[in-house]
């Protein structure tokens, strides 16, 4: 088993094989969760703190339950309302927060990189939840999570993702994960939507969801924010349904057996057609709301372990020094 | 002021493309004589160069010091100071103060300041329009009476177009010199990066480097149109080349410069979103970086500047997209153009032609060159003395440098101001 990392603040700098121990960590946390086993003794005695500086529902209710199941001390702090209003630079504010030793730090940030900043200054390990359209790590591996759980693998697999892929960071971590465990990796957008060097990042780019989605085995769409419709980056909110939702004309081109995922909040009849989202024979989106909690759970418990692993050789040295 | 015989020496002169053993004697604050054999007797102080290189002072427009408004950010003292270091003979500075240089009021404070700090000569810049926004023209001719060298805007862009054409035709009549900043803005509007791979990858709001083409040539235009003298502040992309090219061989009275930061580091210096690497224009794509450094080995780019601008930690310690742009450089902009020089790109002739003749060219003044009659503004330095920088060695107020850490070749020995020194030496 390996995982060394000291921080999840992105796919980018995980190895294939860090990828596959948390994977299968969060796989047995699965199931357990299923059968109603908890584990309150993994991050007894820890503290973790989620800090939202933008808004979220399900993220943090899902760092929640996962940090509450594994028994640690969870504490919300809604930035978005407190101090960031009153001028408290980040780093103030992580300094404020670290002074209170805290085990696990949780973050979302609109700032693409705010996260990697506060990690450097903070001496716990730090959870990007999401930082500008930079990272999204967790999503990215409830998604691998889901996948390999449907399809019994995560390699050699033809996986497209639709829609604005622009402003995604959900997008950005699936191009990543995906790529490091050596799948095919699709990428559907209107120009407007697609990001410049797109092509160079490995992935094939499409402009037609008809040919884009040929033959492949997961169809994964991304939210279009509501202000990016009219006449910003698409014409109107129809004619980008017309041409990029994902209704059953355009899912009949992938395989028989293609999954459709959706990493919410779903925009029915905009990015996807309302009966899609909901066929339990297509539709993983709620599996994937569950892989969450198990996904965050491996995570922090991974973190955690090496934290105290850290800590520990810290106290040593110490003492070898006194 | 006595006698200084240099002798011993690898003159460097920008105005024959030489890099020769010589001497070279200074009287009365100016030169007197150069030549290549044995020097002639001494007559006063002498400076053995043990054969390292003497080159004409270099000669720095755009230099921000933070004076008026934040001069806890840079002073002219400090600046100064950090010039000498770094072989500086001219600061030419940049009206981007708080509040802006916009009045002669403000420009003999300015000037007054300048004259009492810094041990380097001081050329003030003032701005095209009052309060740099872009709407009433400044009292040029008042301004350039009060000795203001240039007039800009800096990296505010004139949009109005009628508004700059009258400015530029003003500036014409008085043969003033306009400084644009050729970033087209709407577009380059919270752009933190150049767009392309690495942009995209970060996350970071980007700008195509055809927003510098687009700015480029709204401006060639309008210099077709009122004839002003015009000089682009920094040309970083390949794409904008040819158009400079054209407006040249058309006869058009325009020069361009370039940063010494976009032609020795590309985008993929960011790295971790670290924002001492974010400037304004964003670093550019690696093929952009090798073309600008090609055009400056031409001539075709005309003027190598450090674009120095202090931050304090509190502005750049921030989310990237959020952090202030800017680098300080007036210290480490003769070792960074020196990775030219030992990568093989420039010679240390050309170098100095960017870096003094042609500013001095372009200026009307009389320094940047090793001739008889030129004032004694000198830089004695060892192109090879390796180095490891920590930015808390910098002498400016501000510490913001994107070389700390960086392993870098090229140490001056001692600058010269009309034949006075004001760094090295006991």
């Amino acid at each position: 088993m390996t995982f060394r990392a000291q921080h999840l603040l992105g796919i980018e700098h995980l190895a294939p094989d860090e990828i596959t121990t948390l994977l299968d960590l969060a796989d047995r946390y699965a199931n357990e969760n299923r059968d109603g086993i908890a584990h309150r003794d993994v991050l007894a005695g820890l503290t973790q703190i989620n800090m939202f500086f933008e808004n979220s529902t399900r993220t943090q209710a899902s760092f929640e339950i996962a940090g509450k199941r594994l028994g640690a001390d969870v504490m919300n702090m809604a930035m978005a309302q407190s101090s960031v209003k009153k001028g408290e630079t980040l780093i103030d504010t992580a300094l404020t927060l670290n002074a209170m030793h805290p085990d696990l730090l949780v973050v979302r940030h609109n700032a693409s990189g705010a996260v990697d900043l506060l990690a450097q200054k903070v001496n716990c390990a730090v959870l990007n939840a999401g930082d500008g359209r930079h990272e999204h790590p967790t999503q990215a591996l409830l998604d691998a999570l889901t996948i390999r759980r449907a399809k019994g693998r995560l390699h050699r697999l033809s996986i497209a993702i639709c829609g604005d892929v622009l402003h995604s960071r959900v997008a950005r971590s699936n191009i990543l994960l995906l790529g490091k465990m050596e799948n095919r990796v699709r990428l559907v957008a209107p120009p407007t939507l697609m990001p410049a060097g797109a092509a160079e990042l490995g992935v094939e780019v499409y402009e037609d969801m008809d040919k884009g989605l040929k033959d492949v085995d997961v169809v994964m769409m991304l939210r279009l924010q509501k202000e990016r419709m009219d006449g910003g980056f698409v014409p109107s909110e129809r004619e980008y349904y017309h041409r990029f939702g994902l209704d059953a004309a355009k899912l009949s081109r992938a395989k028989p057996d293609a999954i459709v995922m959706h990493p919410g909040p779903m925009n029915r009849g905009v990015e996807i057609d309302g009966t899609i989202a909901d066929d339990i024979n297509r539709s993983v989106i709620q599996t994937q709301v569950e892989m969450g909690v198990a996904v965050r759970m491996a995570a922090m418990d991974l973190l955690a372990r090496n934290l105290k692993a850290h800590r520990a050789a810290a106290k040593n040295d110490r003492g070898a020094w006194a | 002021m006595s006698e200084i015989l240099f002798t011993n020496a690898r003159l460097i002169d920008p105005v024959t493309l030489t890099d020769a053993p010589g001497w070279l004697r200074v009287a009365k604050g100016k030169i007197v004589e150069s030549g290549d054999g044995k020097a002639p007797e001494a007559k006063g102080e002498v400076v053995d160069c043990g054969g390292l290189c003497l080159a004409p002072g270099i000669i720095d427009i755009g230099v921000k010091v933070s004076e008026p408004g934040e001069r806890h950010k840079e002073s002219f003292r400090s600046a100064g100071k950090a010039a000498a270091a770094g072989g500086v003979t001219t600061i030419v500075t940049r009206p981007d103060t708080t509040p802006a240089i916009d009045s002669p009021e403000i420009l003999e404070f300015v000037a007054r300041r300048a004259a009492a700090e810094a041990i380097v000569n001081v050329l003030p810049m003032a701005a095209l329009t009052k309060g740099r926004a872009g709407r009433e023209m400044t009292e040029i001719g008042f301004l350039q009476d009060a000795g203001a060298v240039a007039f800009t805007d800096c990296d505010r862009v004139v949009t109005d177009t009628k508004v700059y054409a009258r400015a530029l035709t003003y500036a014409r009549s008085l043969g003033a010199l306009v400084i644009g900043h050729v970033q087209e803005p709407i577009l380059s509007e919270g752009a933190a990066a150049t767009k392309g791979k690495f942009a995209s990858l970060r996350g970071l709001p980007d700008v195509s480097p055809m927003a510098e083409r687009m700015g480029l040539d709204r401006d060639i235009s309008l210099l077709e149109m009122t004839g002003a003298r015009y000089h682009a502040d920094q040309i970083t992309t390949a794409r904008a080349l040819p158009a400079l090219e054209r407006a040249k061989r058309n006869g058009l009275d325009i020069t361009a410069g370039v940063g010494v930061h976009h032609l020795t580091l590309n985008e993929f210096d960011v790295a971790d979103y670290r924002t001492f690497f974010k400037l304004k224009p964003p670093l550019r794509a690696e093929s952009d970086r090798i073309a600008v450094v090609q055009a400056v080995e031409s001539g075709l780019i005309d003027i190598i500047c450090s674009m120095h601008t202090p931050q304090d930690e509190e502005s750049k310690r921030l989310p990237f997209e959020e952090a202030a742009s800017g680098a300080v450089g007036l210290q480490t902009l003769l070792p960074a153009a020196l990775r030219l020089y030992h990568a093989e790109l420039i010679d240390l002739p050309k170098l100095f032609r960017a870096m003094s003749l042609n500013p001095a060219r372009r200026l009307g003044l009389p320094s940047g060159r090793l001739m008889a009659d030129c004032p004694a503004d000198l830089v004695l330095f060892d192109p090879d003395a390796p180095f490891v920088l920590n930015r808390d060695d910098l002498l400016s107020k501000s510490k913001n440098t994107p070389f700390d850490g960086a392993r870098m070749q090229g140490k001056v020995i001692g600058t010269w101001v009309g034949g006075k020194r004001v760094f090295g030496g006991a």
